[in-house]
């Protein structure tokens, strides 16, 4: 039932109600022709009504507090509520954007720490915190490389190169900033196809986006003769944090010759997904492309104060990104997390992340599975193909994903990358047991044995949800997209 | 180790299953060359005992006793019950609802989200939200051009009194695909645009009008409607969340109503928290919604008839379009939309009215008391929301520091956005104050300005 | 097994283009193409009148899985498109050859349409994509 099904007409939650008598306003006269006619339709329901209703709505969710969460490149570790507690701190909640540098001193250095720990384990020269998602510091960062190259005076690099495994944000993120993308090829055992990418580069090339390690969950091997090439060429080179928890403390990619990258807080700084959001996004650079960070960004006064840095202290900054100054509270949450761990902490990430997805790729090939890539190393996720489960038994890969459900396992990612066809992109993260990791094996062994026996257990799953498989193709023909006050229950 | 679970006889025996002697040999396809150490700018990890020391101690250091301070975060009265349920882990460390049978309740808030925001502007759909209210503005913007099949344009006209950080985002933004922005000044007088814009608009892609605008003013919307839709320009409103319940929603301005709406959500119950995370709402016609981009939740049904949502049009989003996508977003802001559902829940059309009203009230008297002060009056005339802009007879700069060493914070200085403007004090009052706030803010205020014309 | 008619012409990116006895050219997707997006949900159609060069991107089929777009056979100008598919775009699935029609253009040139794939041509690269 929605909360407008439950909706009576005259019911009010009274105690949020403040008092308008006695105001002595005449709104006829002051606001007059401004005034709404007719109210909006918000529910009209009690206090209790509203807690229960989303208290119920909750408990139809999977979560990290509830399940295992493998999913591969969105790194699901444990939300720890102590960064949050520390984030949620009344001063900092009640504190105002805007607020004069004097007053924000607490704030700022928290910041200044982040921004210092954050270039120290990308191996950049300076950060921005203020991107506000992954995609905006996709968009801070090749928007900066459109700037540097304008700044040349060399329009005619109008390319950015992909490879084909790449995320989607990524070539929607180039053509947002004006560019044409070029899809590079990706060898059968995971690596960019140097060989292509050599005869790709050329003097329209602005730079390559990729990460490392790769979609496919490999480490690209050859990323210092992939730098070389386009360097060489006159061109930028772009990393996409998503896989930064693979080598988090144990290689930069400052050191791998990344001129720029944007980092995902809510991925390797364990800030919370929330449902879809918020995220945070900081674009950490290299020399060559500091001139343009956005702005604003926190510096550091002679005097040892903190202040902010904008468009005076940054002439050819690529701008604003957001209305303040980014998610505050996400960066707060991050940098909370890094005082927990350390320095040390830190290495322990990549460290067991590694661990884990390797254990893990091991035993669900003992349990019959194919791994995508099986003479690599798995970095911190791996891909297993479901291909030949789909030839002999025509069940696919959202067939098991969807069984897992049942299993009370949210499924890994299915269909990314694209190029392995009926794969499972697996990513445990360093915040799991092996207990778990032994369980979800366990998983996958029982239904790999329902694909032979009952495979219809699993074509038709989830059975346990509060709802069984939707109509996604309905969904988008008759598009229901908001309740109508008329509408029949 | 924080956060990992691992005994080292656990760890042993991984390794062991894997067939490797230690967790480096996992690493043996990274080159030595690029192998790192620990980084000496980060300090060893503190116990979660002296981090919420630290953190207590810095933010305290920052707490104000009073605040009069808008531009575009307002602090408004956030119910208990709000962040109670918006933290429950069930909400808080969910994924996306990419498996919409294991997220129907994420969903099926979205999906009443969109409902209140779409009725509260009175506008056909919504979106389940972008990053804030200047991002969304910029995606509107994009969107119009997409959108816009009479006038096939990149100019957008832009009224000169919208949050000037929105300008700059938007500026930041948009520029990479072409698009122009064209100011439209404002009234000295009213701060307000002139309805004789026409000649402006014509061909344009659409015209970007605030209500209420950045100094707190109401611009004859209707009218600047009519002149948008006669010259083939779409209307992008930017509207205050709070001040809806009370004024004129985007979709009943002028004869047609607005194209697409956006604004900032902060003040349905989300704290100041420095800036963000907010989250920016979009609402359009259904005719546009093809164009619309961000996360969008559809109803449907399951296998067995029974009702629920899942996200819909994803066509048009990166992982499906790639380069063709309306957009490169891949995130709506969950938990912020979570916390705005029970908000406007818990409030309904009267609460949120009241909340306005009181605003209103307020804004009201603080300017009339404020007036009693020699040399402060209003800067611009005509009615207002909840905000308005006091003129002094010293720089603003100059009260707002020394007043925010009392701790109290009285307002936007805007002489840094506008020179001409430097004794000009941008003033908001939510329901949060009451009359001895106000009374405490004008005394101070007079103190201050008292102080400052005595150094001078 | 996907039907490949053998009264049209073919594109490699499976749409396929007819003829007509008044010189006017009819486009829409091949039975293949159908299978592969899944159902239908949106098409996006062009303006009667708008011309186009030969390749560029004329319209688009959506499906929940993808968006993919069609590209214009032969250069030309607009003259119709099957309205009928705002309201029921499951028509392509049903009928890709028929009902499901796309866009009828008046052709530049009406002979560069035998520049086209042969449906042997067709079959046999829907057979190597099978593959």
């Amino acid at each position: 039932m929605l909360i407008f099904e439950r909706s009576r007409s005259g019911r009010r939650a009274a105690a949020q109600h403040v008092s308008s008598k006695g105001l002595g306003l005449d709104l006829g006269d002051d606001l007059g022709e401004h005034l709404r006619h007719s109210p909006a339709g918000l529910p009209e329901v009690s206090e209790l009504e509203v807690v229960r209703h989303y208290t119920n709505l909750s408990a139809k969710n999977f979560a990290i507090d509830r399940q295992f969460y493998p999913l591969g490149s969105c790194t699901m570790k444990y939300n720890p509520r102590g960064a949050a507690a520390a984030a949620s701190q009344p001063g900092f909640l009640k504190r105002h954007p805007l607020a004069p540098e004097a007053q924000s001193q607490g704030y700022l250095a928290c910041l200044y720490e982040l921004q210092t720990y954050l270039q120290a384990l990308t191996g950049m020269k300076a950060v921005s915190l203020t991107p506000m998602a992954g995609a905006q510091g996709e968009f801070a960062g090749v928007a900066m490389i459109r700037a540097y190259h304008q700044k040349r005076g060399d329009h005619d690099r109008v390319e950015i190169l992909v490879p084909e495994a790449a995320h989607g944000t990524n070539p929607a993120t180039a053509v947002m900033c004006g560019f044409v993308v070029r899809e590079i090829p990706v060898t059968p055992e995971g690596d960019v196809d140097l060989a292509a990418l050599q005869a790709a580069v050329g003097p329209r090339t602005a730079g390559l986006m990729m990460t490392n390690p790769s979609t496919c969950g490999v480490f690209e091997r050859q990323i210092a003769a992939i730098a070389e090439t386009v360097h060489e060429a006159g061109g930028l080179l772009y990393y996409d944090g998503a896989n930064l928890n693979a080598i988090l403390g144990k290689v930069r990619p400052g050191d791998m010759g990344f001129d720029v990258l944007h980092m995902n807080l809510h991925k390797t700084f364990a800030t919370p997904h929330g449902g879809g959001g918020p995220g945070s996004g900081p674009v950490g650079v290299g020399e060559r492309l500091l001139p343009f960070l956005p702005t604003p960004t926190v510096g550091q006064t002679e005097s040892g104060t903190f202040r902010w840095l904008d468009k005076r202290d940054l002439p050819d900054t690529i701008g604003r990104l957001s209305g303040f100054m980014g998610n505050a509270g996400i960066l707060l949450r991050a940098y909370a997390y890094a005082r927990l761990l350390g320095g040390e902490g830190m290495q322990r990430v990549g460290a067991y992340a590694t661990l884990n997805a390797n254990y893990m790729a091991k035993r669900l090939t003992e349990a019959g599975f194919d791994l995508a890539y099986p003479t690599r190393r798995a970095t911190h996720e791996f891909i297993i193909t479901l291909a030949k489960q789909a030839k002999h038994h025509h069940v696919t890969a959202m067939d098991v994903a969807k069984r897992l459900l049942d299993y009370g396992v949210h499924a890994p990612t299915t269909y990314f990358p694209l190029l392995v066809p009926e794969c499972l992109l697996i990513e445990p993260t360093e915040t799991e047991s092996k207990a778990e990791i032994d369980g979800f094996v366990a998983a996958m062994a029982a239904i790999a044995d329902e694909i032979v026996n009952t495979p219809d257990q699993v074509t038709s799953a989830p059975h346990t949800l509060p709802v069984t498989r939707l109509d996604d193709v309905k969904a988008a023909r008759d598009l229901d997209l908001a309740w109508l006050k008329t509408q029949p229950a | 180790m924080p956060f990992i679970p691992h005994t080292d006889a656990e760890r042993d025996e991984m390794l062991e299953a894997i067939g490797v002697t230690t967790i480096d040999a996992l690493f043996d396809e990274v080159p030595m060359s690029l192998r790192a150490s620990l980084p000496p700018e980060m300090p060893e990890g503190i116990s979660e005992m002296a981090l919420m020391q630290l953190m207590q101690r810095r933010a305290k250091q920052d707490e104000m006793s009073l605040s009069f301070l808008g531009a575009g975060a307002y602090e408004h009265h956030i119910p208990a019950a709000v962040w109670d349920l918006t933290n429950r882990g069930e909400f808080l460390t969910a994924y996306t609802p990419y498996q919409a049978e294991a997220s129907q309740g994420t969903l099926q808030l979205i999906y009443e989200f969109q409902t209140m925001i779409a009725r509260l502007t009175a506008l056909d759909v919504a979106n389940a939200s972008v990053y804030d209210g200047a991002t969304a503005l910029a995606e509107a913007m994009l969107m119009a051009v997409r959108a816009n099949k009479t006038n096939k344009s990149k100019r957008i006209v832009v009224a000169g009194n919208l949050n000037p950080h929105y300008i700059a985002v938007c500026e930041a933004i948009v520029s990479n695909q072409g698009l122009v922005l064209e100011v439209l000044e404002p009234d000295e007088q009213t701060g307000t645009i002139p309805t004789d814009c026409a000649p402006q608009l014509s061909e344009a892609a659409a015209l970007v009008v605030s209500y209420p605008n950045f100094f707190g003013g109401l611009d004859p919307v209707d009218a600047l409607t009519d002149a948008a839709a006669a010259a083939g320009a779409l209307v992008i409103g930017v509207v205050n969340p709070t001040a809806l319940a009370l004024l004129k929603p985007p979709g009943q301005w002028g004869a047609s109503g607005a194209d697409i709406a956006v604004g900032e959500g902060q003040p349905l119950g989300i704290p100041l928290a420095s800036g963000g995370p907010y989250l920016g709402f979009m609402c359009c016609r259904k005719a546009y919604v093809r164009q619309m981009p961000g996360r969008i939740i559809g109803r449907t049904v399951d296998q067995t008839g029974q009702p629920g949502y899942a996200l819909t049009l994803q066509a048009r989003e990166q992982h499906i379009r790639r380069g063709k996508a309306t957009s490169n977003i891949c995130t709506n802001q969950g938990l912020l939309v979570t916390a705005a559902t029970l908000y406007l829940s818990l409030l309904g059309d009267e609460g949120l009215r009241q909340v306005a009203l009181k605003s209103h009230a307020g804004i009201n008297q603080l300017v009339a008391a404020a007036g009693q002060i020699e040399g402060v009056s209003r800067r611009f005339s005509g009615p207002v929301f909840h905000e308005q802009v006091l003129q002094l007879p010293v720089p603003a700069a100059d009260v707002v520091n020394l007043m925010a060493n009392e701790g109290i914070l009285p307002g936007l200085a805007l002489g840094a956005l506008w020179a001409p403007m430097a004794n000009c004090l941008l003033v908001n009052v939510t329901e949060t104050k009451t009359s001895d706030d106000i009374d405490h803010f004008v005394t101070h205020l007079a103190n201050a300005i008292e102080a400052i014309k005595s150094t001078c | 097994m996907a039907e490949v008619r053998d009264d049209v012409r073919y594109l490699a990116t499976h749409e396929w283009v007819k003829l007509e006895a008044d010189g006017s050219v009819v486009v829409g997707i091949s039975d293949h193409a159908q299978d592969a997006l899944g159902d239908v949900v949106f098409v996006e159609l062009p303006e009667i009148g708008t011309s186009f060069v030969q390749g560029s991107e004329m319209a688009v089929v959506e499906s929940v899985k993808a968006a993919s777009d069609i590209y214009a056979p032969v250069s030309g100008v607009v003259v119709a498109c099957n309205s009928a598919l705002e309201d029921a775009p499951e028509t392509v699935n049903d009928s890709p050859y028929d009902a499901g029609w796309f866009v009828r253009l008046t052709p530049d040139d009406p002979s560069s349409i035998e520049s086209l794939l042969s449906p042997d041509a067709y079959q046999a690269l829907c057979d190597d994509e099978t593959r």
